[in-house]
This record gives C-alpha cells, sequence and structure tokens, in this order.
C-alpha cells in the first residue's frame, strides 16, 4: 500500500484553532505536526482540536507524537480535543489513555464551539 | 340523383416502410353483413391507378380512363362506373365506388360535387377508423407478448433450484435475474451417489417461452443422463443427442457440467460452450478450460472432460454470459477480465455476488434495460487447519509495513473477519513488521523481512520473520502516559504494546539467523457487541 503523505491545515477560530490532519501520521509525519502545531497556537488558541477526519494510518511512531503534542499543549495551558476518530483508532486512544486527557467528537460539527463552552 | 350502390374500399397500407416492396393487402373492409354482397377488390400497391387516384382532382368517371391498370379492369368487372378518391394528408385511404345510376343517365355535376363533399367529410373520419384499429391490434399484440414473457418467466422460475445444497464444509449461492424478455438462463444442483453433487449452469439461446421450454427439457434430460452416466462428457454427449433431434433447428444451448466431490473439492467438468467458471484458490484466479460444441447444433459431438481441485479456502464462480457481455452507455463490455479482477480482490461466495451486481451496477450506471438473463453461482470450500493463505517478502524501508497491512488484509479477505478485528490484526502487523524493520534487518532495505499468513478453524496466524536472529523481547516498562505526559517515560514505546492489546496471543521465537513473531487472532472472537466502542 503506498503511503500516504501527511497533510494538514489550519483554521484560526476566536479562541481555538482546528488542526485537519490528512494522510499518513508516521514518524515522518514529525516535523510537519510540530511546525502546524505551532502555527496553530499563534493566536493564543486555549483549544486546540485535531480534525483525524481524513487519516487513514496511526502507527506507534504517530502516537509517540501525539502524546509529545499533548504534553506540551499542557504544559502551554491548552486543552487537545480530537475529532473524526476511525473507531479503531478511538480504540488505540482509548487503550493509550491519549483519550483520558483529550476529549473525543465524532466529528467536528458535534465538538463545542468556543462560544459554547464559555 | 343518389347512387344505387355505394362501395367503399380500404386500403390497408403496410406499416414497416421496408414492406412496401411486397404486394399490398387491400381488401373491401365491409360490414360484416354486406361481406356476402359486396365484392371485395385488391388493389397492388404498384398498380398505376394507385398514384391516379391519390393525385385526381375529385371523382373519377372509369369508362373513360385509360391505364395499364388490373385493378381498372376489375373494379369495370364489377360494375363500378365511377370512383370518388379518399385522400386525407395526400394519402389514398379509400375509394367511393358507383355504380350506374338507377335512371341510367349520367352523373351530373352537382351530383360529382356532393360526392367530392361527402368524400372530402368521410376520408378523414376514415382515416381516424384506421388509426383507432391499428392502435388496439399494438395493444392485443403487446398484451399477448406480456402474457408469454409472463409464462416464460413462470416456466423459468419453477424449474430452477428451490433450495441451494447443504454441503458440509462448503457454502454455497447462487443468483438469478431474468431480462424482461426472458432469456433461457438455467442452474441446477443435482444430488449424485456417495455425496457428490452435480453443478449445472446453461444458457438456451433466444427468448421468452421457445427458451424456457427448451430450459425445462435440458433440464430434465440431464437430471435423468446424470443419474445414469457417471463422467460429465458423456453426459453432455447424451443431452446434445437428444436435443439434436428435439429442439428447433435455430435454437441451442451452452452448458456447462461438473461433478463435485465435496469431501475432496475434486470437480470433473465438462462444457458445452458455456463461459468458463473462474476459481480462486489463494491469491491466484484461473478460468477452467474444457471443449465443447454447444448442445442441439450437430449430433456426434464429444465433450472435453477436465479436472480441478478446489483447495480449502477456493472458491469457485459459475456464471452466464449476461454478466460479461453487458454494456455501458459507451457500448464497451462489462469483459472476462473485469470479471477476474474482481474475484481476485474478493473471496466470499455470498459477498462475492454482491460485489459483482455492485460492480456491474456501476459499469452500466443502472441505465437501460438489462440485456440478458443473469445467473451467478458459487461454492466455496472453507479453510482447513492451517491453510496457508498468502506469504511474502519485504524490502525492510521506512512505510512497507502499510503493504504488509494490505497483503495480509488481502490474504484474510475470505476469512470474514469482522472491521473491527480486522483492524486490529492489521495494526498488530504493521507494528510487528516495522520492528522487524528497524531492529531486526536495521531498515537495510536489501534485508527482507518474511512475512506468512495462515488460517485454522480457531485462529488466523501472521509469522513475521526478520534476520536479526534469536533475541529476547526488550523488557521495556509497560507505556504509562501519566509517567510519560510528565516526562519520566519517553513518549515512544508504545508498539509492542499496541500488538499485545490488538490481537490475541504473541509469541516469539528464533534462530542463530532469524527471529520469528507469531501472531493469533481467534476467528469467533470479537463479536458485534464489541464493535460498538
Amino acid at each position: 500500500m503506498p503511503t500516504t503523505r501527511f497533510e494538514s491545515d489550519v483554521r484560526l477560530e476566536e479562541g481555538r484553532s482546528v488542526i485537519d490532519l490528512r494522510g499518513d501520521i508516521d514518524g515522518a509525519a514529525k516535523d510537519d505536526l510540530t511546525a502546524v502545531y505551532e502555527q496553530a497556537s499563534e493566536g493564543g488558541a486555549t483549544t486546540i482540536l485535531l480534525n483525524f477526519a481524513g487519516v487513514e494510518y496511526i502507527n506507534s511512531t504517530g502516537i509517540a507524537l501525539i502524546v509529545g503534542l499533548l504534553g506540551r499543549a499542557r504544559a502551554e495551558g491548552r486543552s487537545l480535543a480530537a475529532c473524526g476518530l476511525s473507531d479503531h483508532y478511538r480504540e488505540i486512544f482509548q487503550i493509550t489513555r491519549l483519550s483520558d486527557f483529550i476529549s473525543i467528537y465524532p466529528d467536528e460539527a458535534m465538538s463545542p464551539s468556543d462560544t459554547e463552552r464559555s | 340523383m343518389v347512387p344505387h350502390t355505394l362501395r367503399r374500399v380500404m386500403f390497408r397500407r403496410p406499416r414497416a416502410a421496408g414492406a412496401a416492396a411486397a404486394p399490398i393487402e387491400t381488401r373491401a373492409a365491409l360490414p360484416s353483413e354486406e361481406k356476402g354482397a359486396e365484392p371485395g377488390l385488391e388493389i397492388s400497391p404498384n398498380d398505376p391507378i394507385v398514384p391516379y387516384f391519390q393525385s385526381a382532382p375529385g371523382a373519377v368517371e372509369l369508362r373513360s380512363l385509360e391505364l395499364d391498370s388490373p385493378a381498372l379492369e376489375q373494379m369495370r368487372a364489377q360494375g363500378i362506373t365511377m370512383v370518388v378518391p379518399l385522400v386525407t394528408q395526400g394519402e389514398l385511404i379509400g375509394l367511393l365506388n358507383l355504380g350506374p345510376r338507377l335512371s341510367d343517365q349520367e352523373y351530373s355535376p352537382d351530383d360529382r360535387r356532393l360526392l367530392e363533399s361527402l368524400a372530402a367529410q368521410v376520408a378523414p373520419a376514415v382515416k381516424v377508423g384506421q388509426l383507432v384499429r391499428e392502435q388496439e391490434a399494438e395493444v392485443r399484440a403487446r398484451e399477448r407478448i406480456e402474457q408469454e414473457l409472463e409464462v416464460a418467466r413462470l416456466i423459468q422460475q419453477n424449474f430452477l433450484p428451490k433450495e441451494l445444497p447443504e454441503l458440509d464444509g462448503w457454502r454455497v449461492a447462487a443468483y438469478y435475474r431474468p431480462a424482461r424478455t426472458v432469456g433461457g438462463d438455467f442452474y441446477d444442483f443435482i444430488e449424485l451417489p456417495e455425496g457428490r453433487i452435480g453443478l449445472v449452469v446453461g444458457d438456451v439461446t433466444d427468448k421468452g417461452v421457445p427458451a424456457a421450454m427448451v430450459m425445462a427439457a435440458t433440464r430434465s434430460v440431464l437430471r435423468a443422463a446424470a443419474q445414469r452416466l457417471l463422467e460429465p462428457g458423456t453426459v453432455l454427449e447424451r443431452i446434445n443427442e437428444t436435443l439434436c433431434s428435439e429442439i428447433p433447428p435455430n435454437m441451442f444451448v451452452t452448458c456447462l457440467y461438473g461433478v463435485l466431490d465435496p469431501a475432496t473439492g475434486r470437480l470433473r467438468f465438462a462444457n458445452a460452450g458455456h463461459n468458463l467458471p473462474c476459481v480462486r484458490s489463494g491469491n491466484r484466479v484461473a478460468e477452467l478450460r474444457a471443449t465443447g460444441m454447444p448442445l442441439g447444433l450437430m449430433p456426434g459431438m464429444r465433450y472435453d472432460e477436465a479436472e480441478a481441485v478446489l483447495d480449502p479456502g477456493a472458491q469457485i464462480l459459475l456464471y452466464s454470459d449476461g454478466l460479461v457481455e453487458a454494456h455501458d452507455s459507451e457500448r464497451e463490455m462489462y469483459g472476462t477480465p473485469r470479471l477476474t479482477e474482481l474475484i481476485g480482490s474478493t473471496a466470499h461466495g455470498e459477498r462475492l455476488i454482491d460485489r459483482l451486481l455492485g460492480s456491474l451496477q456501476a459499469f452500466t450506471g443502472g441505465a437501460g434495460e438489462q440485456e440478458d438473463d443473469i445467473t451467478l453461482v458459487t461454492l466455496r470450500r472453507s479453510a482447513a487447519d492451517h491453510v496457508q493463505l498468502d506469504e511474502f517478502n519485504l524490502q525492510s524501508e521506512p512505510g512497507n509495513e502499510r503493504e504488509a497491512m494490505r497483503r495480509v488484509e488481502r490474504a484474510v479477505a475470505s476469512l470474514d473477519l469482522p472491521a473491527k478485528r480486522l483492524e486490529q490484526l492489521k495494526t498488530a502487523v504493521a507494528e510487528a513488521t516495522m520492528n522487524a524493520m528497524e531492529h531486526g534487518n536495521g531498515y537495510d532495505a536489501e534485508i527482507p523481512v518474511h512475512v506468512s499468513v495462515a488460517a485454522g478453524r480457531e485462529a488466523v496466524t501472521v509469522r513475521i520473520t526478520d534476520q536479526g536472529g534469536a533475541r529476547s523481547i526488550p523488557d521495556a516498562p509497560v507505556p504509562d502516559l501519566d509517567a510519560k505526559l510528565a516526562g519520566e517515560q519517553t513518549p515512544r514505546g508504545w508498539g509492542l504494546f499496541l500488538i499485545r492489546n490488538m490481537v490475541d496471543e504473541m509469541t516469539v521465537s528464533g534462530d542463530e539467523r532469524n527471529h520469528t513473531v507469531e501472531l493469533r487472532l481467534h476467528l469467533g472472537g470479537g463479536t458485534d457487541a464489541d464493535d460498538t466502542l
């Protein structure tokens, strides 16, 4: 299976940023993922929503990258949320306990917007 | 002043333009009570009197007419002296024929004017009458065709198997959908001595009731012959002899007949010009060939016999040309290559039929009428214990674990794993392959990782071997997210943790050269309830 290159976009909203992730989250995504996290936190967002709807594959290295992002976000006083995970990767988020620290929503429409939260 | 005879002669024009050269049957269309008294009149379409009447400005006196016309002679013989052509929209649709006046006087200009005025009003009314009658005839013809098709459908349904055979260790599925015009497809399962089973798929040329009748006859002859004769080729020879003497000369039957021993998977078959069955075994797809002429064409034919063994996990598809000869909107044919490719990427009985129908629907776009009957019959043999499903080598290059996932997914397709279990197996395979490429082979592209996939009744087993030699699994701490977030553990170290959580068993073995991780996923585990997280 050809690997699918990691790509991402950031949408800055009031109080939060949404990162749309696409492709494979593995070791090759490290630099891009770090860069996009930094871009998302520039506006001072208190919440960063990771949208996994376009992600087909996350391996253990990808999990480690997400753990890294989570650690960094917590250190910076931001919360991470996730949406668009497949059932399988939702299970992996539960097994790894990532879901204890990252709020998981089925899709972006069901995640609370900043105004709803305040 | 009123003519003593008024004869109406109507032309019945041939409807198809191509039929114009044939003699037009023009006959007197008279109310039934007049039929005995009024002789009919036939006018050939080539008769020069037709164009003459068609372009005549009004009533025509026959006495002064000079034409080399058989119809003219006939009319004179019948005592007709004057004709008023009934013309509407340039078309001659009938004639008002008059004999001599009772007074024997000539018709006066007033008479002629009256007749012409009458003709002008009658012509369109007659035309309407003709159209209504044609319309009614068409409706009746359509109803008759529909009734015939209904009869054909009933015959066919009645002679197709009511239920599928239950064969130990096999999964049988069948699908039949007639075209609107009802072709002559059929299939059958015939119970034979010693637990064997006869498999039949056939197609009668022609459509409708005649095809259905021949189909029913072929099936009966085949059933009788199959009980008496062992060899499929001999059975087809016998049917051919019977059909040659009994079916219409323009019809014939293609038919595949095979005898399957479900215990061994041995299939002996002969083919009378029918589509070749497809067998998928492992990842190979093959067509089963045996040559022979269609049935009912010529007596004295011989039918080659061939044999194939359907291994555990193998699946055979028998089908009719309605599938492969379906066209898309560009008139391209579905074709056998598309079929074999689809079979190669599927493996399961019912599911193969669903996939074929889905693929066909996507191909034809659902537009237009189904051209021919579609018949699909599949038999899949269960995988026995420890059947090798696939094995392959991968270069130790980053990202190649995705290829391992893809190949394993394809290899286990026939096992029908629940989606959740399949994803778990794929993740475990990916992680174990990454470990093998990295820790065993040091990501040296020249050193391959070997993957083998096998299945038994209880479990599917994937063995992943690198050339790093025997080594024990590092006694790494169980990843602790709190510790990782607190910076007390590296963020990494999830691979083995994931593998252990994804599959039911993981064992490690090795020697001086090789190191193997064996992953086992129990079949029957992971219920649907587990699927909802």
